[in-house]
């Protein structure tokens, strides 16, 4: 038939066959190539192949020289140096594969064991150099934005519900809603040491955000992740969950994951820049019972101010320091103490800082030589043994001071912010036990020799606190024999007293003692001077008290350390008193100006919300808020201004204050007009909706309300009947 | 400054408000009414009786006795000719307002939760309980006015059972046959009571049940208030929400102050929780919030316990509180509330 190809091989099926073709199965990745075998001639083959699968059998690979097929070389009668093995299975393959490789056969011969599969496919490899495509730079955001605010305000997070709001704050007409993102589904928020980033916890794990757009900056995968925190330096991030970490199968690898060496533990060491995990750890030590209780100490790991060294307790044991970003132990050995509970790095002050950063730009320049790390730590009584205060130095490790105590039932380290001071407040008991008393063993940590001085108590002391780049502390003490079992209603009485440093006699001597509150919580404004005494916790106090002690002393005078010795004590002056109802958080802002107290439904449900004060105790702003659980500052990292720039600043105060006082005044004038005009566009709406709404009802109710509309105009009547008499007469009637 | 406007506004209630207390309910209030002219104020309770009392001096006036159980609800028609009530006995009764006779009674299977009449007094609408078994539902009875009022039709004219969650309260808005709901999740929804189809709703008007819905003088925009804490103004047109106030107590009662912009909100914390939780007062004032800023402006307190119930006279001089400690509590506003512009001078709509 016409228009109908008779040779059949002129179809072009090649269609056909691409779609039907079976793709064999090469069935070679049972086979592997071992290279390095001996170069033999057929006499000695038998032997040979006899003494291979002897080496294989002795590892845990059975093959039978039967299996083996070996290439020959026609040309010299000799072997070639490589030997084909098939086993049963892919699986027993990759055994011997893991097993043989680089086994020593012999002397000479080492062999190398690769995939037959492998090989062709490497074979294959295209050589060609393809040059690899160069992602375009964009740069960052400053990560450090919100620091270049013309109107020098704070930043702070609100955690409600479900919703997280960022605010800023500054005079009542600037605080604004800063961000208000859209992250989903997470236990809480959390700052990180310097500001830069804020992370949320999630159940895949830990996510940093940051940057005037406020872009996800790093993740860390720690499924369930309970708790975070951050090296003082922000350049790791530790996080800890407790479920024990589980890697399944084909989960995705890489630094950035944990690999299957890191399961059963659950804490975890990560680099911010890189995302990478550096290590992990198990929190549970060998020799608990998994059933003993114990409360797990919060951080963890606990970070050297410079973030070169994080250390951790095994209590009753050692401490082990770790060294970064390597995280080997440090000296391949952990520091041994026997009976070990605690310890303390200590912190740097700003001097230190600056005494490290000349050490960095000029190394050669030997004179400056910056403070070593220090750590203090310290071990109870063990039968003869008294108890110990030890202050190491880091990384030499050689124990700069040591203090015996006795009589002690427990021991906390209070670092000075500055790291000029130590205290070791010492819990002791009388030799019959019955009774606690208190001790505070301070360490001046900037003289020779480490002078120890002792302030003894009566009382039990449940709060200490220093006074940040200052020579005071602040302490609670009570005296309550309620102290200890607390009970609905029941409030604790306690005195708050504050110590300064007397700089003549080199000792702390009181400097004014507040009798019967209820207080139990100090916070130090960040630049001192200004104290707030708080009653937290509590169902039926909610004290805030805020404390001046420099008030009638120049804050310029202070700072040069004039303090003049005649009024010892006499500038403590309170400032004001305040009460925010079921009060669980006080924190002030990093500038020193505001304070911030927040009650959390994370603790109970009544009246939950935040209020802001400022440093003399007057409220600026009340938010009650439902299911409102987290309110943090924003910190800020360390002023760049040099000492000379602060000193010029201050002095020249009054000039800048007049700069601003006439923003004020502007500000104020065209703040009421926004409010005026605000309103009246509410009234505009609302007259609008109503009128519309009015007419809508009229069209298509049609006359009937107009009639709604005329009964209106009634008002109501009362009538009152009254009864007057207007004469009484009596008459008397003759019959 | 906002402390100055709050005590104009609170001095406006105060100070000359004649409180009176009177022994007329031994049990907690449920509802209180007044009547079109605002001159009668009718008060139910938990103690099985209905009030009626002359809302100028306090003087009661009469009692509606025969109920059963606790009355959940009572509402009064325009021409204060016949009163309507539903209570925990499973009976909606019509009452002669006048001579306190019992003229009708309906049967249910379980209580009756709420009533209320349609505004032309044609119709009423009753909400009864979901319990042992039987649906919530929603029915709608014509009301025959010709005669004694005793020959009533036992059938209601509408039934239907609104899917989903149970509906706590209700009102007829000018729509005809379209009756507006609040539920026990939080909903406000529209219903066509002929079909008993749902219309429109808003699942999300309130986080929780609605406890009260008041219609404005004019019935073309109403107020819900919710134990979620805040109470809102909507359009019963499109369900929008058109005000929100917010306040720290769950509320009982939210009802719409005519001629000024106030709306009045009560509530309190829950009596069986006051004793555990917080040892300070229970906050069992009356709010008056702006109605339009959003803006709390005043509180009158008087309660011992949370306010159930709110009305406001007709005419704007008064309200009436009921609340959980048994008391009703009527107060006048004085010169003062009337003549005070807390924001200055504003042409604010009803």
């Amino acid at each position: 038939m016409p228009g109908i190809t008779d040779n059949v091989d002129d179809i072009d099926c090649s269609d056909i066959e691409a779609k039907y073709r079976v793709e064999y199965d090469d069935g070679f990745d049972n086979t592997i190539v071992v290279d390095g075998i001996p170069v033999i001639d057929k006499s000695k083959l038998d032997k040979l192949l006899a003494k291979i699968s002897k080496e294989f059998s002795r590892k845990g690979c059975p093959i039978r020289p039967d299996d083996i097929s070996v290439p020959w070389d026609d040309n010299t009668g000799k072997g070639k140096g490589y030997i084909f093995i098939d086993f049963r299975s892919m699986d027993e393959a990759n055994m011997a594969l893991a097993t043989m490789h680089n086994h020593p056969f012999d002397a000479r011969h080492q062999f190398k064991v690769n995939k037959f599969t492998d090989i062709e496919r490497y074979a294959e490899l295209d050589e060609t150099y393809v040059e690899p495509e160069i992602e375009e730079y964009t740069p960052r955001e400053h990560l450090r934005a919100w620091l270049a605010d013309p109107q020098g305000r704070d930043q702070y997070v609100t955690y409600r519900g479900e919703d997280v709001e960022i605010y800023w704050h500054g005079k009542p007409s600037q605080c604004e809603l800063a961000y208000k993102p859209d992250w989903k589904d997470f236990l809480y928020v959390a700052w990180s040491p310097l500001g830069t980033y804020i992370s949320t916890l999630h159940r895949q794990g830990v996510r940093l955000w940051g940057g005037s757009s406020w872009k996800p900056q790093q993740r860390f995968a720690h499924p369930l992740v309970k708790l975070i925190d951050f090296s003082p330096c922000e350049q790791y991030i530790v996080t800890w969950s407790n479920e024990p970490i589980v890697v399944p199968e084909g989960a995705t690898q890489g630094p950035q994951y944990f690999s299957p060496d890191d399961e059963g533990n659950n804490l975890a060491v990560w680099d911010i820049k890189s995302g990478y995990l550096l290590r992990t750890f198990s929190t549970v030590t060998e020799g608990d019972s998994p059933n003993g209780k114990k409360q797990m100490q919060w951080p963890a790991l606990k970070w050297s101010p410079d973030d070169k060294f994080v250390a951790r307790v095994t209590p009753g044991q050692m401490i082990s320091v770790h060294e970064l970003p390597s995280m080997f132990l440090h000296g391949k050995k952990s520091l041994k103490i026997e009976g070990v509970a605690d310890f303390e790095w200590c912190p740097r002050g700003d001097k230190d800082k600056e005494d490290a950063d000349k050490e960095a730009s000029a190394t050669m320049n030997g004179k400056t030589k910056a403070r070593e790390n220090m750590l203090v730590y310290w071990t109870p009584e063990v039968a003869n043994q008294p108890a110990r205060v030890t202050l190491l130095s880091f990384p030499s490790r050689t124990i700069l001071r040591q203090k015996n105590l006795f009589n002690v039932t427990e021991c906390k380290l209070f670092w000075q912010n500055q790291g000029d001071f130590l205290c070791v407040k010492v819990d002791r008991h009388t030799k019959t036990k019955k009774s606690i008393f208190c001790n505070l063993e301070i360490f001046r940590v900037r003289e020779k020799d480490y002078p120890v001085e002792v302030v003894e108590l009566k009382d039990t002391v449940t709060d200490f606190s220093w006074e940040p780049k200052g020579e005071r502390f602040a302490i609670v003490s009570s005296n309550d024999p309620n102290l200890g079992n607390p009970g609905p209603g029941i409030t604790t009485k306690t005195d708050v007293s504050f110590y300064q440093l007397e700089r003549g006699k080199n000792d702390f001597k009181l400097l004014r003692t507040l009798p019967n509150r209820t207080s139990n919580a100090i916070r130090w404004s960040p630049r001192g001077r200004h104290v707030v005494l708080a009653t937290v916790g509590s169902s039926s106090k909610s004290e805030l008290e805020f404390w001046d002690l420099d008030f009638n002393i120049e804050d310029v005078a202070r700072r040069e350390g004039q303090t003049s010795k005649e009024d010892w004590g006499s500038g403590i002056q309170l400032l004001g008193t305040a009460d925010h109802y079921g009060v669980t958080d006080v924190e002030w802002d990093p500038s020193g100006r505001y304070l911030a107290t927040s009650a959390s439904a994370w603790t109970h449900t009544l009246e939950n919300g935040y209020a802001i004060w400022d440093f003399k105790g007057q409220e600026l702003m009340k938010q009650i808020q439902d299911r409102f659980k987290q309110f943090i500052w924003r910190p800020r990292p360390r002023t760049l201004l040099t000492k000379e720039h602060q000193r010029q600043v201050r002095k020249n105060l009054r000039e800048y204050s007049r700069v601003f006082d006439d923003e004020d005044a502007k500000e104020h004038l065209t703040v009421n007009a926004e409010l005026i005009a605000h309103r009246k566009r509410l009234v505009d709406e609302w007259n609008a909706w109503r009128a519309r709404s009015k007419k809508e009802f009229a069209e298509s109710r049609g006359q009937k309300y107009s009639v709604d509309q005329g009964g209106d105009g009634d008002k109501e009547e009362i009538e009152v009947w009254v009864e007057e008499v207007i004469e009484q007469i009596e008459e008397e009637i003759a019959d | 400054m906002s402390l100055t406007r709050k005590e104009q506004a609170r001095k406006g209630t105060r100070d000359q408000s004649k409180v009176s207390r009177r022994p007329g309910h031994e049990r907690s209030l449920t509802q209180i009414k007044f009547n079109t002219e605002g001159d009668l104020l009718f008060t139910c309770s938990k103690d099985n009786v209905i009030n009626v009392w002359f809302s100028h001096n306090g003087e009661r006036l009469g009692t509606y006795e025969g109920n059963n159980g606790t009355v959940w609800t009572v509402d009064v028609d325009s021409e204060s000719r016949f009163m309507v009530s539903g209570a925990a006995d499973n009976t909606l009764r019509l009452w002669d307002v006048a001579t306190g006779k019992c003229l009708y009674t309906w049967e249910f299977p379980t209580a009756v939760k709420r009533v209320a009449f349609k505004e032309d007094d044609s119709q009423i609408v009753c909400i009864t309980e979901q319990r042992m078994g039987h649906q919530c539902a929603i029915r709608v009875f014509d009301i025959d006015r010709e005669g004694d009022g005793t020959k009533q039709s036992k059938d209601p004219r509408y039934i239907f059972n609104p899917v989903g969650s149970k509906a706590t309260v209700c009102a007829f808005t000018l729509v005809p046959n379209v009756i507006i709901t609040g539920h026990e999740s939080g909903k406000v929804a529209l219903f066509n009571v002929e079909t008993g189809e749902e219309i429109e709703n808003n699942e999300r008007a309130h986080g929780e049940v609605v406890t009260d819905l008041q219609l404005s003088r004019d019935r073309t925009y109403c107020i819900t208030s919710s134990k979620d804490k805040s109470a809102r103004i909507h359009d019963p047109k499109t369900l929008m929400v058109i005000k929100t106030f917010t306040t720290e107590t769950p509320l009982n009662s939210a009802a719409l102050a005519p001629n000024k912009p106030y709306v009045l909100l009560g509530g309190g914390q829950e009596a069986m929780s006051v004793t555990t939780t917080s040892l300070r007062q229970g906050k069992f004032e009356t709010r008056f919030w702006h109605k339009v800023f959003e803006e709390e402006v005043g509180r009158v307190k008087g309660h011992f316990g949370p306010i159930n119930t709110i009305a406001i006279h007709p005419a704007g001089t008064g309200y009436a509180s009921g609340g959980e400690d048994g008391f009703v509590r009527v107060h006048h506003f004085d010169e003062s509330y009337f003549k005070a512009e807390p924001y200055g001078p504003m042409q604010i709509e009803d």
